[in-house]
């Protein structure tokens, strides 16, 4: 359960701490001139032995700018490779500093791709990056990608080449497809994980499930896939998987079938339904019995999710669980707060829980009256147009603080919302972390006061002393900016949608936030002027994405001018563009290897 | 818009049935679409002064209505909802409203797959027809293959709700639309396999 899960706690620095004094100037390199003398030599062995207890990639970046010694024995011994962009860095650079990798996460498209901002081809092939691992790292264990480009082919490369392969995550990735998904299964013989998250899995209908010749499978996740799989296969895997912990299906999973794997692996720690319902066989109140037999046995498990096409008389069968329960996911449940409050007054132990907002603000107060460990709340629309009712709203924001005070993370959408709810909230919940809220009709203010969103906002950069991530919507002036730039000062990403008067917000941010590593804006009125004001810190970020806002291809290329080491793209959807001067998508970043050479005839570089 | 002064209290209904791009009340003229970038500062401005207006009015509906006056058109992206939990609703609420039961529909050998409405025929008969006109480009030739397939190639199948693939036509119509999740028309020896079977 990971919609945009962010790694909060290495924050920006990636695998590659951006130094071009250092690193630059010595080719990347943990090898380079004669090797050091005796003495020296016995000083880096012990450096290495000390250096290789260190796990935090922000304390590796930090260790490896002491001086070179320090620097080579940190590249020998850093075995987590982080890549927050796989453009900042060439592959064969990476390779080159960091020669015992076992495991490498590689991050790829801006996460407005998401919402279809990015045009398709863009870029972030997984390709050119496999093709250096291969030589470089044979004893290559785990993978993460997130929004690259993985094809079919790319799986079954990856698959043959690492003989000691054993996880692989996958999520908002698109170009592969049942074939490859067969081929990882088929060759990675000691294949522990395959987590496929949110990604866009092309339907081949090809049978990849009773390919899997793996014996050590601990996590299954393939919600995400769309087309059906072979359920005797699947559960002939289960039953030769003693040490499956987590296994989350797709929607064409019956209850029935999930009964029998839940009777396969009683040892299960996280489960993803598939459908919930009868699904038109007429199981009736025997199948609900006897599923709710299933949980009973089920005494390990933490967290639940999957309930696609709910019948909500069968969510009985899941009370035996509930008070063990960490992590609950109702986010695709169409339930009313009736229907919810059997299930949440049982959950006292909830620490993360995502639900749909039909649930209305009396679902939200049920949650607010039992879940007091709740950490992590997330409220999904469940029609997501901008003209829709919307179901919760500050009410039941204002509930939520007032039971759960030690929320770290929000993400609630609604329609109507008060700057006294979100003032209350950042009052109540000083533990925040992440706060994203998103008022679907854009550029509503406050539906009490009529006035705009700023001091709501303002209230949680000045109360919430640990945010260090920020959403913004709804009717916002340049002064909700001001607070932002005045209070933010651990703020690391930030996210503004129809927001803003002039360039004086996006200054205020730019010159305020000192630790702000990720920006994306859109549809906001800020131009060339706000642009260059962030021209001193473009190097301390990972990028900043505009899209729909006002700039020109002048201010573009000066700030390219003045910052040779930022790539500065510019994207056209349409190539036969009216207006040549303005710049409908910006997409900047810093990066040791320049301009990329796999750039599509819609972007052009300055 | 161009009524002078001696209208207005003539046709004061007819100025308020008036189709205008505007919130009730307003004579500000028509906004720009936000997809034009250049001129949606001074639209913003505009849009935060008649906020201002708008709530003094006694019109004024406190619950919808309130975004700006500009062209409602569906924006790209937003609000901010993968594409992967928009799919996963709107194939329910369209079968909710019954405003039809699409499947997908692949054949053997075709570089890419059509979609249908189930809803949309009567019988066992039309869908095979539909079939046939859509995949005549791949020489299809005669696909009756409701009744058993005689003199030709093909059989068409449909994945049922609990992932088996069956011979389309044992079931009656009505059952067979609400358990099929999609079709494949399949080709040669499978196909051959299917039907001998009685």
């Amino acid at each position: 359960m990971s919609e945009d899960e962010e790694d909060e706690r290495g924050g920006g620095g990636e695998g590659k701490r951006w130094s071009p004094d250092l690193v630059g100037g010595r080719g990347g390199g943990s090898g380079g001139g004669d090797p050091p003398p005796f003495s020296d030599q016995v000083l880096e062995n012990v450096l290495e032995n000390v250096i290789q207890f260190l796990d935090s990639r922000r304390d590796r970046n930090a260790a490896s700018l002491v001086c070179r010694s320090w620097c080579r024995a940190e590249a020998q011994t850093r075995r987590d490779l982080f890549i927050g962009n796989c453009y900042a860095v060439s592959p064969a650079r990476a390779v080159e500093r960091f020669r015992r990798v076992r495991a490498l996460v590689l991050k790829g498209k801006p996460r407005f791709a998401d919402f279809n901002l990015v045009p398709p081809r863009w870029g972030a092939g997984f390709y050119p990056w496999l093709a250096a691992l291969v030589p470089a790292y044979p004893w290559l264990e785990r993978l993460c990608l997130k929004r690259m480009f993985v094809s079919d082919d790319d799986l079954f490369l990856l698959a043959k080449s690492f003989p000691s392969f054993r996880d692989l995550t996958l999520i908002c990735c698109d170009g592969f497809g049942t074939a490859g998904l067969a081929a990882i299964a088929e060759h990675c013989r000691h294949l522990r994980v395959l987590d496929l998250i949110e990604n866009d899995v092309e339907e081949e209908m090809v049978d990849w499930v009773s390919r899997f010749s793996t014996t050590s499978l601990e996590s299954l996740v393939f919600d995400c896939v769309g087309c059906a799989v072979d359920l005797d296969a699947l559960e002939a895997l289960v039953a030769r998987s003693p040490s499956l912990r987590r296994l989350r299906v797709n929607q064409h999973v019956s209850v029935a079938h999930l009964r029998r794997l839940m009777a396969r692996a009683p040892q299960l720690t996280h489960l993803g339904t598939g459908s919930f319902g009868d699904g038109g066989g007429g199981g009736g109140e025997m199948e609900v019995a006897d599923l709710r037999a299933a949980f009973a046995a089920s005494r390990s498990l933490v967290c639940l999710s999957g309930f696609r096409d709910l019948a909500p008389e069968y969510l009985p069968a899941i009370y035996p669980v509930c008070a063990n329960l960490t992590s609950l996911n109702l986010s695709f449940a169409d339930i009313t707060a009736d229907q919810l409050m059997p299930v949440i007054i049982r959950c006292h132990n909830l620490q993360t829980f995502w639900v749909l907002d039909t649930v209305g603000d009396e679902g939200l107060r049920l949650v607010a009256a039992t879940c007091k460990d709740l950490r992590e709340l997330r409220v999904f629309p469940l029609d997501a147009s901008e003209d829709s009712e919307g179901s919760v709203s500050d009410v039941g924001l204002t509930a939520i603080s007032q039971g759960c005070r030690n929320l770290r993370s929000i993400l609630y959408f609604c329609q109507r919302m008060t700057n006294a709810a979100v003032a209350t909230m950042s009052e109540n919940c000083q533990e925040l972390v992440v706060f994203r809220l998103c008022i679907m009709g854009r550029h509503r203010p406050d539906y009490v006061t009529r006035e705009p969103m700023d001091e709501g906002f303002g209230a949680i950069v000045m109360n919430c002393k640990k945010l260090t991530r920020l959403a913004v919507s709804g009717l916002l002036t340049d002064r909700a900016f001001g607070y932002i730039g005045k209070y933010g000062k651990l703020l690391r990403t930030l996210s503004v949608a129809f927001a803003g008067n002039t360039d004086l917000a996006l200054r205020y941010v730019l010159e305020g936030c000192p630790k702000l590593q990720k920006l994306e804006i859109r549809d906001s009125p800020f131009g060339d002027a706000g642009l260059l004001s962030g021209i001193h810190h473009y190097y301390n970020m990972r990028f900043l994405w505009m899209n729909s806002c006002k700039l020109s291809i002048r201010g573009c290329k000066e700030v390219a001018r003045r910052l040779p080491h930022l790539v500065v793209e510019v994207i056209r959807d349409k190539l036969e563009e009216d207006d040549v001067e303005a710049v409908e998508k910006l997409y900047l970043y810093r990066s040791l290897a320049g301009r990329r050479d796999d750039a599509p005839p819609f972007v052009e570089i300055l | 818009m161009e009524g002078g002064a001696t209208y207005v209290s003539d046709l004061g209904n007819l100025k308020a049935t008036e189709l205008r791009l505007g919130l009730p009340g307003t004579d500000a003229p028509e906004k720009p679409t936000p997809e034009n970038p250049r001129g949606s500062k001074r639209a913003l401005l505009e849009a935060n002064e008649e906020f201002r207006g708008k709530s003094k009015s006694p019109e004024a509906d406190p619950n919808g209505q309130e975004a700006a006056p500009m062209a409602k058109a569906q924006v790209v992206g937003w609000p901010p909802i993968r594409s992967y939990r928009k799919n996963s609703f709107q194939a329910r609420k369209a079968e909710a409203e019954g405003a039809g039961l699409l499947v997908k529909v692949s054949m053997d050998g075709a570089p890419y797959l059509r979609k249908i409405d189930l809803k949309v025929y009567k019988g066992y008969k039309e869908l095979g027809e539909a079939l046939e006109n859509l995949f005549k480009c791949f020489s299809l030739g005669e696909l009756s293959g409701m009744e058993g397939c005689n003199g030709s190639e093909y059989a068409i199948t449909y994945e049922d709700k609990d992932g088996d693939w069956m011979l389309v036509g044992d079931v009656p119509w009505e059952m067979f639309i609400s358990s099929c999740k999609r079709l494949r028309i399949m080709t040669g020896s499978e196909a051959r396999g299917m039907r001998s079977s009685p």
